[in-house]
């Protein structure tokens, strides 16, 4: 099933993409194994996601931890830790 | 009751302050953040997660107003480029009493930092960098739990 994959700041200028539409195999069953496969799509993203630690997520605009099950998720945003106000 | 607004057109602090005065409120306490002005910053972009701030800042509103007495909760974030001494976020709260606006201001300001998607980029002399997350902005969100 296809899925929404968005990107911000810094994750965002390394995959060089602000959003993009993937269809992960069935293996692919958390947001910690979402981005070990997107890691293999380019060297960017490969760049982008060395080092999960420093990643967050959401899953259709919730924020979730990095071991969520993916379910039915139809939009996943990865990200730096957030720094706003 | 509610107020939230994100949006990249410079805080308008005088008509933020009055509206939650109209409220009927005897007390209004407000947080305005600013572009920091020392270690050489001349500009900031703020990136945020369009849909999703939104939701995630009228959620934090709903939640002041679910622990604390309030009769309006206004927050307003700035997007896009700014300089040095813009107001980047505008909080504030109206209630009975000063006690419930004060903490209900201060809750609102710690868990924004925490909970809603939004990036900092500074841009200095020698070109930009992104901003890291403080360890103090997590335990200051942390001590509301």
């Amino acid at each position: 099933m296809a899925i929404s994959i968005l990107y911000f700041a810094w994750v965002r200028e390394a995959v060089g993409t602000g959003e993009e539409k993937v269809d992960p195999p069935e293996a692919v069953r958390n947001v910690a194994d979402l981005i070990d496969w997107l890691a293999q799509q380019s060297a960017g993203h490969a760049a982008a996601f060395a080092d999960p630690a420093k990643l967050r997520a959401a899953i259709d605009q919730r924020f979730v931890p990095l071991d969520a099950l993916l379910g039915r998720a139809r939009e996943v945003a990865i990200f730096p830790p957030v720094t706003g106000g | 009751m509610i107020r939230v607004s994100v949006d990249p057109a410079p805080i308008e602090l005088g008509m933020e302050v009055a509206a939650l005065e109209e409220r009927g409120a005897g007390g209004v306490a407000t947080f305005t953040g600013v572009v920091r002005t020392d270690d050489g910053v001349e500009a900031l972009d703020l990136e945020h997660y369009p849909g999703m701030t939104e939701a995630a800042l009228c959620a934090l509103a709903e939640a002041a107003i679910d622990r604390w007495n309030l009769l309006g909760v206004t927050i307003v974030h700035r997007v896009g480029r700014m300089t040095a001494g813009e107001r980047i976020v505008f909080v504030g709260t109206a209630a009975a009493h000063r006690r419930e606006a004060l903490e209900a201001c201060a809750y609102l300001i710690d868990r924004l930092k925490t909970d809603a998607p939004f990036w900092k980029r500074e841009w200095l002399a020698g070109g930009t960098r992104w901003v890291e997350p403080r360890a103090s902005d997590e335990e200051a969100a942390n001590h509301w739990a």
